[in-house]
């Protein structure tokens, strides 16, 4: 019940739109909705509710949430996963899913009342007037298809052009989504396009129709860094051409480039919303104080990212008649009153500093009223957020000589489908000393993960040696290399994948202390605990099955795993890519405690910049195979030398902290 | 976990109630099989003589429910030597290295090219006619498919992350192969097993039809359609009751069989075996 009076509550705060009526409500459906300055929202959303029949009983994934969006206008919606931002978009073109229904105070396109549309309605509206745009371009092309058919299908679904134009209109859509060769594009299949080509065939497919609103959901997860940039700039012309944007991200980085105004989701509602310099300059919500505090960046080096240590932060639960606020459980300013009362919108002033008075929200209104409104659903805005914890000291003392892995002039090429061989990784030499970390940054397909495959000892190189404490690691026969095996050590992007599925965490942590059996590992379960307290978790999941795990966690039983044997070198593949930035940040600091208490070595493999510059004290720049630099992290990453790593640089998308501290 | 379906139930309850009288047919039919009474002889279904009696006067009620026990002992054996067989060849294929792995499947490969029945017939013909003979035979001729099957989820699994990461730890080939490859393969080939139980039932009875089966006078359905369809103009019961049996116990089987498919469908690799 609270959740309505919210919404009541809601409405004397006027936003850019929710003020003006909707008087377009008789604007024809057919066509496409001009672009036109103060014409009131697009998309109207009041009070939406979605709700799942779950075996456990009804789950509200989105519980009340309100905004409009206007033409060439973005609005963000932030997140980390299951927080409901993803249903949200959904709801808009009728696909939340099996299982799901939705309930709203209002939810309209351009004056259409989008409840309670029939499926056959639906599907004049999605491609038509709603473009939709999702993460996984792979998956959401039909495999045996040609990306033009692909496009020209959903030409002749709307029956936009004629028959014989599809094709070349294809083309002319992929011209416009920036495809190079555009016409040679139109005859490949998705396979044979790369992450970033795939992702903008996507969008030129969800640009056919001619859309007024097209939602993004994810549109840069998978991509690297330059492909993210141009995928954004491409986002950015759509937008300027007057087409209404709600992109979907759980990166507030990449959100910060594109959008307007953001609204930051927690366990189904809105916590916050303003716009985005606001938001990022003055969060008031402390979750997404949280967030912004946990993006891993130059200014949080040496300091701790996540706001605590241990594992307990699960997905929030969402029984639908919870009392309080969600996010009191994980509020490091949590009071009596946010368990009990769900806290009401809190107008915030844009200036910082001086806040509005508790007593009168509605006071400030009017002052706000102008710009876009930003509010935040918390009874403790003007709570001073606890300053970050220093965590343990970056650039010790390191004993130079004491090298543990040399790699020497390595070479490794790979028979591509065309018989030819391609090199995947070119003369690579570094060093690895004890007690340091050294990332490895390049963007797919550089060879970083080859490389540590080489450092791991599952590849052999064609050339060159991988040398281990001065002794011959690599071409060495397999019985040769076991005993010396537990040295070196992986943590893998995907945890889940390199669990056995039929293992549970004692057992699975066990295996890499050679006791891989049930009674085995029961019997060193002493150990396991140990070594499961090292990472932050407890006893309590040893009984559990890889499936029954948190992303996180699962990454910290993977972390457990690879220290059991006592390493003296740790291999990252992408170890946090897979993870929330909330997730990511208590990872990260797991990293840090583990690397100051065992002074292991560590090789770090990242596409990410910031997690690179906050996790590393080297950094090796790869490209195309080849290291293009290497050297100090703060010197490599302030002073680029090297071309390469300076485009790399200026590709991300960052929160930048001389604009925004 | 899905609902079960009515069918399912029923073809459970069937499987079960032929398994039981394979355990324990003095339960289910008091009259003793083997009991010749020459006044009683091709008699047609009554009140005493439920399925009718043979032309020697026997109980063929009696004859079926002891019958299973062959039938049953024949598929069940012959899937369990199958089993084992294409474990081994399928995991030794999988694991010791392309020669091997190249001899092990061409000799799979001509294996596969002859008719199952053939194979069969030649291995008895080897062997001599028995029950277990039976059960050979039928095993060995099934055995390729399963060690193309378990090759290939070997090849597969090995793949995963969890081999890649033992292999991390230390773990030789043998520990990595005999630790995670062959249980991870295994979920799936059970229900293979289950459904080709079946087929072994069929396969076993063709064989003793033909007389290749267990010795006379032992209670048997392919032995017992052999001998039926000599006095059909004279006695129906006597060849439909034992075929009924066959069929029945075959296609309840494969719904069971299929049924657990489905449930394990998507599960791979692993599942909560």
């Amino acid at each position: 019940m609270a959740r309505s009076e919210r919404t009541a509550t809601a409405s004397p705060l006027p936003t850019a739109g929710r003020a003006l009526p909707t008087a377009d409500g008789a604007q024809p459906s057919a066509g496409r909705v001009q672009p036109t300055a103060g014409a009131g929202p697009l998309i109207t959303v009041e009070d939406l509710r979605v709700t799942f029949a779950t075996r456990g009983g009804p789950l509200a994934a989105v519980r009340g949430v309100s905004f409009t969006l206007s033409p060439g206008e973005c609005l963000a919606i932030v997140g980390e996963s299951g927080s409901g931002k993803s249903v949200t978009a959904r709801a808009l073109v009728g696909l939340v899913g099996a299982g799901g229904s939705v309930s709203a105070g209002r939810l309209e396109l351009a004056g259409q009342d989008l409840r309670d549309l029939r499926e056959r309605d639906w599907r004049r509206i999605r491609g038509r007037r709603v473009g939709l745009v999702l993460q996984d371009a792979l998956s959401s092309l039909d495999p045996v298809r040609t990306v033009g058919a692909e496009i020209a299908e959903t030409l002749g679904n709307h029956r936009l052009v004629p028959r014989a134009a599809r094709a070349a209109r294809a083309v002319e859509l992929l011209a416009e989504a920036r495809v190079p060769e555009p016409a040679v594009r139109a005859r490949q299949r998705p396979y044979e396009l790369s992450g970033g080509l795939r992702q903008r065939a996507l969008i030129a497919s969800a640009l056919a129709g001619q859309p007024s609103v097209l939602v993004a959901d994810e549109p840069t997860t998978a991509l690297d860094v330059s492909v993210q940039a141009q995928i954004l700039d491409l986002l950015a012309a759509r937008k300027a051409d007057g087409e209404a944007l709600l992109l979907i991200s759980h990166d507030l980085a990449v959100v910060s480039r594109l959008a307007d105004r953001v609204a930051v989701m927690y366990a189904g509602a809105l916590v916050e919303e303003g716009s985005v310099e606001d938001l990022l300059r003055s969060p008031r919500h402390p979750y997404t104080r949280e967030l912004l505090a946990a993006i891993p960046s130059a200014h949080a080096r040496g300091t701790r990212l996540a706001i605590r240590r241990d594992a307990a932060t699960g997905p929030a639960v969402t029984a639908p008649d919870a009392a309080g606020c969600r996010y009191a459980a994980r509020c490091p300013l949590v009071q009596a009153r946010c368990r009990s009362a769900e806290p009401e919108p809190v107008a915030v002033e844009a200036e910082v500093g001086s806040r509005p008075d508790k007593a009168g929200p509605r006071d400030t209104a009017a002052a706000v009223a102008v710009a876009v409104a930003h509010r935040a659903w918390c009874w403790r805005t003007d709570e001073p957020w606890p300053a970050p914890q220093a965590g343990p000291a970056r650039g010790r003392v390191r004993r130079a000589d004491d090298v543990v892995i040399e790699v020497d002039t390595v070479w490794k090429s790979f028979r591509g489908p065309d018989g030819s061989r391609r090199p995947a990784v070119r003369g690579v030499s570094f060093e690895l000393r004890a007690g340091e970390t050294v990332g490895l940054l390049g963007e797919s397909g550089s060879g970083k993960s080859t490389t540590a495959e080489i450092v791991l000892g599952l590849l052999e190189p064609d050339d060159g040696a991988v040398r281990l404490h001065g002794r011959p690691w690599s071409r060495l026969p397999e019985a040769a290399r076991r005993p010396d095996r537990h040295r070196i050590q992986l943590v893998p992007q995907d945890p889940l994948g390199s669990f056995d599925p039929r293992y549970t965490v004692e057992r699975i942590v066990g295996e890499a202390l050679s006791a891989p059996g049930r009674r085995a590992a029961a019997r060193r379960r002493d150990r396991i605990v140990e070594l499961l307290g090292l990472v932050g978790l407890g006893a309590e999941v040893l009984p559990r099955r890889a499936t029954q795990l948190s992303g996180g966690q699962r990454q910290r039983v993977a972390i457990a795993r690879a220290l059991a044997p006592e390493p003296e070198v740790l291999v990252c593949d992408e170890p946090v890519s897979a993870l929330d930035v909330s997730i990511q940040a208590q990872i990260l600091d797991v990293f840090a405690d583990v690397q100051d208490t065992l002074g292991v070595a560590m090789l770090f493999i990242s596409h990410d910049l910031g997690v690179i510059y906050h996790a590393c004290d080297r950094v090796l720049v790869m490209r195309d195979g080849e290291l293009v630099e290497q050297g100090d992290v703060e010197q490599v990453l302030r002073a680029p030398a090297h071309d390469y790593t300076r485009a790399l640089l200026a590709a991300v998308p960052r929160l930048d902290t001389a604009t925004f501290a | 976990m899905r609902r079960i379906g009515p069918g399912v139930a029923i073809s459970a309850l069937l499987v079960a109630l032929v398994g039981l009288a394979a355990i324990w047919p003095g339960l289910l039919a008091r009259a003793d099989p083997n009991a010749v009474e020459p006044v009683d002889a091709l008699l047609g279904p009554s009140g005493a003589h439920w399925f009718g009696t043979d032309q020697l006067g026997r109980d063929v009620y009696s004859r079926v429910v002891h019958g299973a026990r062959v039938s049953l002992f024949i598929g069940v054996g012959a899937t369990a030597i199958a089993l084992l067989l294409g474990c081994l060849v399928g995991m030794l294929a999988a694991a010791c290295g392309r020669l091997v792995d190249e001899i092990l499947m061409q000799i799979t490969d001509v294996l596969l090219s002859f008719p199952g029945l053939l194979l069969s017939l030649l291995v008895v013909a080897v062997l001599g006619p028995s029950s277990t003979n039976a059960a050979i035979a039928i095993g060995l001729s099934s055995a390729p498919g399963f060690a193309r099957l378990v090759r290939g989820e070997a090849l597969v699994i090995r793949q995963a992350g969890y081999v890649r990461t033992a292999v991390t730890f230390g773990a030789g080939r043998a520990r990595v192969h005999l630790r995670h490859v062959l249980p991870n393969a295994f979920a799936p080939l059970l229900v293979l097993a289950l459904l080709s139980v079946g087929a072994a039932v069929i396969a076993g009875s063709s064989l003793s039809f033909l007389g290749l089966g267990p010795r006379v006078p032992t209670a048997e359905w392919g032995s017992m359609l052999a001998q039926g369809k000599d006095f059909l103009t004279i006695s129906w019961a006597m060849a439909v009751f034992p075929g009924l049996a066959i069929t029945v116990t075959v296609i309840a089987i494969n719904i069971v069989g299929r049924d657990l498919q489905r449930r394990f469908e998507g599960r791979h690799p692993g599942g909560t075996f």
